[in-house]
C-alpha cells in the first residue's frame, strides 16, 4: 500500500527560527486566518517550480509583516504600502530573480495605493498576492479601504458609512483597467474547491513572471475571524455571503497567452566603454596658451542680456576657453531672485589662482546685450574695468568715465553681415578677445566651438562671427 | 583623464556611474531635476537602470529594494522631496542598506522657493526620519567634489552598510567648473548579506523590525558601534589659512566659496582670519574645532539658514570661546562684501 507523507512544502523552513518563542513550529497567524493557506499555496508553487533559491519575497506591514519567518528564500521586509516600489528596485536589480510582493488590504489599497497602481501600470515583471480581509488585522481591527458598507470596525464603530468613509475599493477592477498588467484574478480562500482555484491562480501569476510577461495580480478574499469577531467555523460563510457580492470572484484580465516576453536589456560595459559612454575625453591636454599677456588680471566677468540672445552660451564659452588655456574658471547662471527683471545673465571668473566665490557682484568686465543689463550692471563695473555693449540695441551714452566702454553693433552685424542674428554672442566674443588684450587668444576660443555649439553646421559661421567681432573691436579702438 | 567643463549636477551623474552605480530612481524637483535628467541621459547607455518613480516615496523605496539585492543605487532630490523620502531613509538606515542620496537643498519651510538654502542641515545631519540612526553626510563645494564625493559616498555606503547623503545647494549644482574625472571603479566589495534571489544569498533577510526590546536595543547598539567607527575613520575637512588665524570661519557649500574670497580680502589687509570647512558634516570635525578653540581662536559660523550647524560648533568647542553666527535665508546668498564686513565685525571681538 502506498504511503502518503504529509509534510510542509520544502520552500517553508522546517522550524521557524526567526519566529522563535515557545512554539517555533507553528505560524503566528490566528486560527481560521487565510494567510496560512495562501502562504502554503505559494510555497508549494515555489517547490514545484524549483524557484526558492531565486525568489525574493517582500513582506509588507500588516499581519504578514513576518512572512519572512516562513519562506526559505531571499526576504526583504518593506515599509507600509511600499512593497511594489521595493519589488521594482529589487527585480530590476536582479531580473533573473522571481519577485513576490505580498500585501494586505490596508497596505496595498490604503497607504500604498499609489505604489501598487504605478507598479502595475509600468507592468513590472513581478507577482503580487493581495490578501483582502476587509479589515486591519495586525493593529486590532480598524477599518480597511476594503471594509464593507455597514461593517463595524474599531474605527467605524457604527458601521462603514459611504457618506463618511466612501465605498470599498475594488482593486482587481481598478488594476484590470490598466494597459500593462497581464493577469488579474480574484479568488477566495474558503472551501477546497475555491482553494484549488486559488492554487491555480498563484501558479499562473508566477508562471507569467517566469515567462517574462509582466505584472500579475491575485487578490485573495481571506478570513479574519479575530478582526471580524466571527467564529472561525463561520468565517468562510461570511466571505461568501458578505464579501463575494461586493468583490466578485473571477479572472478580470488574462493576456498571458498573447503577450510577448519582455526581454530585460542587459548591457555590460568595460571601463573604456563606460568612459566613452559618459563622453569623458581621455588623455592629457596641455594648455597651449601663454598666460598673462592681458591688462586684465583674474577678471570677474558679467554677461547679460535678454533670454535667447546666447548670453549663457557666451559665458560658458569664455570659461571653456579659459579652462583650455590653463586658467581656473567658474561659470554660474543667474539664479534665484536675480532672475527677476527680464535679464538673463551669468557670472564668469577666470583666474590664475584657485577661485573662491563664483558670484560676480562687482565685475571687471560687463558684456551687455540690452538696455536693462546696462541699467542693472553698468554701475557695478569696477573702476578701470571694461564694458562692451550692443550698440544696435542700447540707446544713449553710458555715464562712466572711469571705465573703458566700447559700443559695438553685435546684433546688427549678426543680421546684416552674417545673416544670422544668433551669431551676435560670438561677435561679442571676438570683441572681447581684442579689447581684453589677449586674455584668451583667438585659436583657443575657436578650438572650443565644437564643444559648445551643438549644431555642427553653425560652427563655421560662428568662427566668422568671432573674426567680425575682432575687426569691429579693432576699429572701435582705433587700431583697425 | 582630461578636464571637462561641466555642471556640478552632471558631475554627480558621471561620478556615480564611474563608481559603478547600477540604478537611479528619482522624481523631478527644482533645483535637482538636472541630476535626474542627466541620469536619464547616461544611465541606460552605461548599462544601468534609470526610472522616474511615481513619487519621492516610490523612488526611495525602489532604492531600498535595489540596495537590498546588493547593487550600488542612488536617488537625488531637493529639500521638500527629501522630507518625503525620510521614511525610506530611516528604514534603509535601520536595515543597514548602502545607498546614496543627493540633496540639492532649497528654500523652506514648506514649498519655500527654489533658491539655494542650507535649511536641510538639521534634517539631514540630525536625522529627519524616526528612530536612532545616523547618516554619513558629505558636503561638496565645487564641481570636482560633486564628482569625487559622490564616488566616495558609494564607497562609504558599502563600507559601513549605511545610507550616505551628498548635501549640496543650487549654486554648487548649477555652477560649471573644470572637472577631472577619475578612472572607473572596477573592484567592488562583496555583499554576502544581500537578499539577492541567488543561490548564495537566498537565506538572507533584509529587515528593520525587531519586536523584542532587547533585540532592538542590541541592533541599535550595533548601529552606534558602527557610527563610532565612522567617526574614528572618516572625518574630512579643509583648512584655509586657519593656522595663524585669530578668527576661524566655519562654513560648507557655496558659503565656503564666498568666504574664501572674503578671507583673501581680509588677509590682503593683514587680518588674521581663516576657515575650517567641514567636508563631512557627519562625522563632524569636532576634535579639530576643539583643538583650534584650545589655541584661543574664535569662530564665526556662516550658513544659509537661521543657525543650525553653529550649534555643533558650539558643542565642539564646549562654549569655551565665542562662536558667532551669521545666516541668510530665503534663497539670499551673502555677498562677498557682506561677509568681509561680518569678518571685520567679529574680529573686533577677538
Amino acid at each position: 500500500m502506498k504511503e502518503t507523507i504529509f509534510r510542509k512544502p520544502a520552500s517553508f523552513y522546517d522550524t521557524y527560527e526567526r519566529k522563535g518563542g515557545a512554539n517555533p513550529d507553528v505560524t503566528h497567524y490566528c486560527p481560521g486566518c487565510g494567510h496560512g493557506i495562501l502562504h502554503k499555496l505559494i510555497a508549494e508553487a515555489m517547490d514545484d517550480f524549483d524557484i526558492n533559491k531565486k525568489t525574493i519575497l517582500i513582506s509588507p506591514v500588516g499581519c504578514s509583516v513576518f512572512a519572512y519567518y516562513y519562506f526559505d528564500c531571499s526576504n526583504i521586509q518593506a515599509a507600509h504600502g511600499r512593497a511594489p516600489a521595493v519589488a521594482t528596485g529589487a527585480k530590476r536589480a536582479n531580473p533573473n530573480s522571481v519577485l513576490i510582493s505580498y500585501q494586505g488590504d490596508g497596505d496595498l489599497a490604503g497607504i500604498g495605493g499609489n505604489e501598487i497602481l504605478q507598479a502595475a501600470n509600468r507592468g513590472e515583471n513581478i507577482s503580487v498576492f493581495f490578501v483582502n480581509n476587509a479589515i486591519y488585522g495586525m493593529t486590532g481591527g480598524q477599518m480597511a479601504p476594503t471594509t464593507l458598507v455597514g461593517q463595524r470596525t474599531t474605527t467605524c464603530p457604527r458601521g462603514r458609512s459611504p457618506e463618511n468613509e466612501g465605498f470599498p475599493l475594488k482593486m482587481c477592477e481598478l488594476i484590470s483597467t490598466l494597459g500593462a498588467p497581464v493577469y488579474v484574478e480574484r479568488v477566495a480562500l474558503t472551501d477546497a474547491k475555491h482553494i484549488m482555484k486559488a492554487r491555480k491562480a498563484v501558479r499562473k501569476a508566477l508562471q507569467a513572471q517566469l515567462d517574462g510577461k509582466g505584472f500579475a495580480f491575485v487578490e485573495a478574499l481571506s478570513a479574519c475571524p479575530t478582526g471580524w469577531k466571527v467564529p472561525a467555523d463561520q468565517a468562510n460563510r461570511w466571505i461568501e455571503e458578505m464579501m463575494e457580492p461586493v468583490f466578485p470572484l473571477g479572472v478580470y484580465k488574462d493576456e498571458t497567452a498573447e503577450r510577448a516576453e519582455r526581454q530585460p536589456v542587459h548591457v555590460e560595459l568595460s571601463a573604456e566603454e563606460l568612459v566613452k559612454a559618459l563622453a569623458i575625453p581621455t588623455g592629457e591636454e596641455k594648455p597651449s596658451f601663454e598666460r598673462g599677456k592681458s591688462w586684465l588680471r583674474n577678471p570677474e566677468i558679467k554677461v547679460a542680456g535678454f533670454g535667447g540672445q546666447g548670453v549663457l552660451l557666451l559665458g560658458v564659452s569664455l570659461a571653456q576657453a579659459a579652462m583650455k588655456a590653463g586658467y581656473h574658471t567658474t561659470w554660474l547662471p543667474s539664479y534665484g531672485p536675480e532672475m527677476r527683471g527680464g535679464t538673463a545673465n551669468c557670472h564668469v571668473r577666470i583666474s590664475e589662482e584657485r577661485i573662491g566665490s563664483p558670484v560676480v557682484q562687482e565685475s571687471d568686465v560687463l558684456i551687455a546685450f540690452n538696455g536693462p543689463s546696462i541699467e542693472k550692471f553698468a554701475h557695478l563695473v569696477k573702476p578701470g574695468g571694461l564694458i562692451l555693449y550692443d550698440s544696435s540695441l542700447v540707446d544713449g551714452a553710458i555715464e562712466r568715465s572711469d571705465v573703458t566702454v566700447y559700443g559695438i553693433p553685435f546684433t546688427k552685424t549678426a543680421e546684416e553681415t552674417l545673416g544670422n542674428v544668433r551669431t551676435a554672442n560670438f561677435i561679442a566674443m571676438g570683441a572681447f578677445i581684442v579689447t581684453s588684450g589677449g586674455l584668451l587668444d583667438e585659436a583657443v576660443v575657436k578650438s572650443i566651438l565644437p564643444l559648445v555649439i551643438k549644431r555642427k553646421n553653425m560652427i563655421e559661421i560662428n568662427e566668422r562671427a568671432i573674426g567680425e567681432g575682432m575687426r569691429l573691436a579693432r576699429e572701435a579702438m582705433g587700431t583697425g | 583623464m582630461a578636464k571637462v567643463f561641466i555642471k556640478g549636477n552632471e558631475a554627480v551623474v558621471k561620478g556615480a556611474l564611474l563608481a559603478g552605480c547600477k540604478a537611479y530612481y528619482g522624481y523631478p524637483i527644482t533645483p535637482a531635476s538636472e541630476i535626474a535628467e542627466g541620469a536619464a541621459l547616461y544611465f541606460q547607455p552605461a548599462g544601468s537602470t534609470f526610472l522616474q518613480a511615481e513619487s519621492e516615496i516610490g523612488a526611495i523605496n525602489m532604492v531600498y529594494g535595489a540596495a537590498s539585492v546588493g547593487i550600488r543605487v542612488m536617488t537625488a532630490s531637493s529639500s521638500p522631496g527629501i522630507s518625503l523620502k525620510m521614511e525610506g531613509i530611516s528604514y534603509a538606515a535601520g536595515s543597514e542598506l548602502p545607498c546614496v542620496i543627493v540633496d540639492i537643498s532649497r528654500g523652506g519651510p514648506g514649498l519655500g522657493n527654489i533658491a539655494p538654502e542650507q535649511g536641510d542641515y538639521n534634517q539631514i545631519v540630525k536625522g529627519g526620519g524616526h528612530g536612532n540612526y545616523q547618516l554619513i553626510v558629505l558636503a561638496p563645494n565645487c564641481a570636482q567634489e560633486m564628482c569625487d564625493l559622490t564616488m566616495l559616498a558609494f564607497e562609504l555606503a558599502d563600507k559601513y552598510r549605511n545610507p550616505v547623503v551628498v548635501l549640496a545647494d543650487g549654486f554648487i549644482g548649477q555652477m560649471m567648473e573644470p572637472v577631472e574625472f577619475p578612472e572607473p571603479v572596477t573592484e567592488f566589495p562583496a555583499k554576502p548579506w544581500a537578499a539577492g534571489g541567488t543561490p548564495e544569498t537566498y537565506k538572507n533577510l533584509i529587515t528593520s523590525i525587531d519586536l523584542d526590546p532587547d533585540d532592538l536595543e542590541r541592533h541599535i547598539n550595533h548601529l552606534y558601534a558602527k557610527y563610532a567607527e565612522v567617526e574614528a575613520n572618516e572625518i574630512r575637512y579643509e583648512e584655509y589659512h586657519s593656522e595663524d588665524a585669530d578668527l576661524v570661519c566655519v562654513a560648507f557649500g557655496v558659503v565656503s566659496r564666498i568666504l574664501q574670497s572674503a578671507i583673501d580680502m581680509a588677509r590682503a589687509e593683514g587680518k588674521k582670519v581663516g576657515m575650517l570647512r567641514p567636508i563631512t558634516l557627519w562625522p563632524f570635525p569636532e576634535k579639530k574645532l576643539s583643538e583650534l578653540a584650545a589655541q584661543g581662536k574664535q569662530f564665526l559660523v556662516v550658513e544659509l539658514n537661521k543657525g543650525q550647524m553653529v550649534h555643533d560648533v558650539r558643542l565642539a568647542v564646549k562654549h569655551s570661546v565665542p562662536v558667532g553666527s551669521y545666516g541668510r535665508v530665503g534663497g539670499n546668498v551673502p555677498t562677498l562684501k557682506e561677509l568681509y564686513e561680518q569678518i571685520l565685525v567679529h574680529l573686533e571681538g577677538v
